[in-house]
């Protein structure tokens, strides 16, 4: 090593919101005060995946791994784990409170992973185009250009197995010989970085983390299939993915990478950033493209499909971040190193974005053909707060829920769909107990109606109704007709509607039927909601033998409906309670119940 | 075009309008540099984008009330945005806009009368290891609870 420290400071979106620019300045000054700035280099990375612990720092060689670290905790790290050699305890990952865990490999959250799509995040300065070339960036790009025909790439990728990561699956290499079988002196490659569904952010860490791995892609991309233009479509409300993709562009020009005659081949390609502006429905292929063209994202029928007619009418490859970030460790690694990796299904990994009422929040990437149980309670730590697991939903509002009994199922494409969920683009969120079925789904159902375009009627018709429905049911005001309502419009939606977005907009009430019919029918016959959540199926009572007349949750009721002398039992008038719960919160002797 | 447009474009503004206007699909982009400059996009706004790219009015005003990102009305001094993503929705998101519309007795999506806040709920904003989350202005505030709104707030209404 040519320095004597490395220090890994992550810089992904989460730990930036919680300050670890100021935390990497700190350590810089640190360094410059110790006189040592020569011989420690301090990197700002992308994502570590580990967002539950963040602000994240890593020092090599000892591969120390501090979590929660502070700005203020910069000097010590430096004086005591730099000069003087003792790792700072104190910030070192703890998992059970007993044993300190020093080492990465050693924490169970890492152990199961595999690292393709973020092989570099969290290893190299996202800013610096030498380090990703270090890491075998941009051999791909190499071997395309000099070593491999068009056909030796599109045979690659068929062997490689590869599917497309944005939800669909479908297979990369196909995508990629229909355009180039399309006769047009003009295609484009485009990136489908508009990553909308809520509760997911693979896409953004990715591009945050290796901004050059999506470059090389689509470059490739761009010969194999005969395109000179490439557009990368991404989300505004990424600002610092945005800056890191600018830097790169920047960089891979300066190297001759990117433009003009690329590395003396002849092959000429660019690429340029467009931003999403917020709607859904965008990352819907043919609804994206009509955004790039600068109209209202509405999607077209399909087909023509994109690959033959696509932006402005020529054949366009478009693939979501996640597929372009495995292609050139395809190239460089070979198919046959690739394709061992996963089930017969679906190969590869998949990143997972692991949050809801999990322990251990964070960004996951795992082989296909693991279990949901091995990334929710090996890999995600389980249940937060010692609650119970209740279900995990995959694919956001497209998808479905699972319950307990799908947790040894393997993950791939196939088997998702077959369990009544779908891959998605990855998000994955676990609720416990705590969470009402019915109003997670209306919750799903709002987003899909808001972000619904309008422009045909199964979609914007159905999708409305299905929401007033759910609505009604947490009011306390169902009928068990209201169920097979939701079942025919559903099926009508699937049918009937014209892009992605209508077709699953019916999913998480379907596959909440299949596993939680129970629960609808808790909320309709008995008006109780199980869980304590749609308030206007709840009560609050105070227990008799609990309450001990302390007078906080009188004082805090916002309505007045609380009465009671100072050290007796409290009651709640039922009639002017507006079940804002405050109360339920602020007693501090478990004296309130929800019935 | 018989209105007349009482606003004006920076130098930069016109620089990077002239730029991208023979780019084909343009409008996207020259619409989000103009709401950078005024955090939001005004009718005038508008009328002047019309003419100076040749676009017709109607469907720039399509455009931006197609999506979500760009804003018809000018934001308060203190933009406050809470995620409602999934993570956060599950973690009591809706419970924390709900406290902050009572705190400020500010309806959800409306600017108070000072101009001082705009609240609004917002899609994911990808910090889901930290929900519930709130933004103002570039600041995030993760982790919140309803007993630290007010504590957030204070600073904030003095100015």
């Amino acid at each position: 090593m040519a320095f004597r420290n490395y220090i890994l400071v992550c810089g992904g979106t989460a730990c930036e919101s919680v300050k670890s620019e100021q935390i990497y300045q700190n350590l810089i000054t640190a360094c410059e005060e110790h006189g040592i700035a020569d011989e420690v280099q301090i990197v700002k990375t992308g994502c570590f995946g580990f967002c539950e612990q963040g602000p994240i720092v890593k020092i090599l060689p000892e591969d120390a791994f501090y979590v929660k670290v502070t700005p203020e905790d910069a000097a010590e790290i430096v004086s005591e784990h730099i000069i003087k050699g003792r790792q700072v305890q104190r910030l070192l990952y703890d998992k059970s409170g007993s044993t300190r865990h020093a080492r990465v490999e050693d924490i169970q959250f890492y152990q199961k992973q595999f690292r393709i799509v973020l092989r570099n995040c969290g290893f190299i300065n996202p800013e610096s185009i030498d380090e990703y070339i270090a890491r075998e960036g941009y051999q791909a790009l190499e071997r395309a250009l000099f070593e491999m025909t068009s056909d030796d790439i599109i045979e690659e990728l068929k062997h490689s197995g590869l599917r497309g990561r944005g939800g669909a699956g479908f297979p990369t290499w196909m995508k990629w010989n229909f355009t180039r079988q399309a006769k047009s002196d003009i295609k484009y490659v485009v990136c489908n970085a508009d990553e909308g569904d809520p509760g997911a952010y693979m896409d953004r860490s990715t591009l945050e983390g290796d901004p050059h791995s999506i470059l090389e892609a689509m470059t490739i991309c761009g010969k194999t299939v005969g395109a000179n233009k490439g557009y990368i479509y991404i989300r505004a409300e990424y600002p610092l993915a945005i800056s890191r993709l600018e830097i790169a562009m920047a960089q891979a020009h300066e190297y001759g990478l990117l433009g003009k005659n690329i590395l003396g081949s002849g092959f000429d390609f660019d690429i340029e950033i467009r931003l999403g502006a917020g709607a859904f429905v965008c990352g819907e292929e043919t609804a994206l493209l009509q955004s790039i063209e600068g109209k209202r994202g509405m999607p077209q029928p399909r087909p023509p499909f994109p690959a033959v007619k696509g932006l402005w009418g020529q054949p366009t490859v478009i693939s979501n971040v996640e597929t372009w970030a495995n292609v050139p460790v395809i190239i460089s690694r070979g198919a046959s190193w690739f394709n061992k990796i996963g089930t017969a299904d679906s190969k590869g990994t998949k990143v997972f974005a692991l949050t809801g009422k999990i322990r251990n929040s964070g960004l996951v990437e795992v082989p296909m053909g693991t279990t949901l149980r091995e990334i929710i309670f090996d890999i995600g730590g389980g249940i937060a707060n010692g609650k119970k697991f209740k279900a995990v939903q995959t694919g956001g509002p497209s998808g479905g829920v699972l319950t307990e009994e799908y947790l040894d199922t393997p993950i791939d494409f196939g088997s998702l769909v077959k369990a009544g969920s779908m891959m998605g683009s990855g998000g994955m969120i676990v609720m416990d107990e705590d969470d009402c079925i019915v109003d997670v789904v209306k919750f799903y159902l709002d987003f899909s109606v808001d972000e619904s375009c309008g422009k045909c009627s199964p979609c914007r018709i159905g999708g409305k109704s299905l929401a007033q429905i759910l609505d009604k049911i947490t009011k306390g005001n169902g009928t068990l007709e209201d169920i097979t309502t939701m079942e025919k419009i559903g099926e009508a939606m699937k049918k009937g509607s014209l892009c992605a977005l209508g077709q699953t907009t019916p999913n998480p009430i379907l596959s909440s039927l299949a596993h939680f019919k129970d629960e609808y029918l808790a909320h309709i016959v008995d008006k109780k909601c199980p869980s304590g959540t749609c308030k206007d199926l709840i009560s609050y009572w105070i227990l008799e033998d609990k309450c001990i007349g302390c007078t906080v949750c009188a004082r805090k009721c916002p309505v007045g409906a609380i009465s009671g002398a100072r050290k007796e039992v409290h009651v709640i008038d039922q009639n002017a309670c507006t079940q804002c719960g405050v109360c339920y919160e602020s007693c501090r002797f478990d004296a309130i119940e929800i019935r | 075009m018989s209105e007349t447009s009482e606003v004006t474009f920076s130098p930069e503004l016109i620089s990077f309008i002239e730029e991208w206007k023979t780019k084909p699909g343009n409008l996207i982009m020259v619409l989000h540099k103009v709401q950078e400059e005024f955090n939001y996009i005004s009718r005038e706004s508008a009328n002047l984008v019309s003419e100076m790219l040749d676009v017709p009015l109607a469907r720039i005003w399509g455009v931006v009330s197609f999506y979500h990102f760009f804003k018809l009305t000018k934001p308060g001094k203190h933009t406050i945005r809470v995620c409602l993503g999934t993570a956060c929705y599950l973690k009591g998101g809706q419970s924390i806009l709900d406290e902050l519309s009572a705190q400020l007795n500010l309806a959800e999506g409306s600017v108070s009368d000072d101009g001082l806040f705009s609240l609004e709920g917002v899609r994911c904003i990808g910090c889901c290891g930290l929900a519930p989350v709130m933004t103002i202005g570039g600041e995030v505030y993760g982790k919140v609870t309803k007993d630290k709104i007010a504590k957030i707030l204070e600073p904030l209404r003095q100015a």
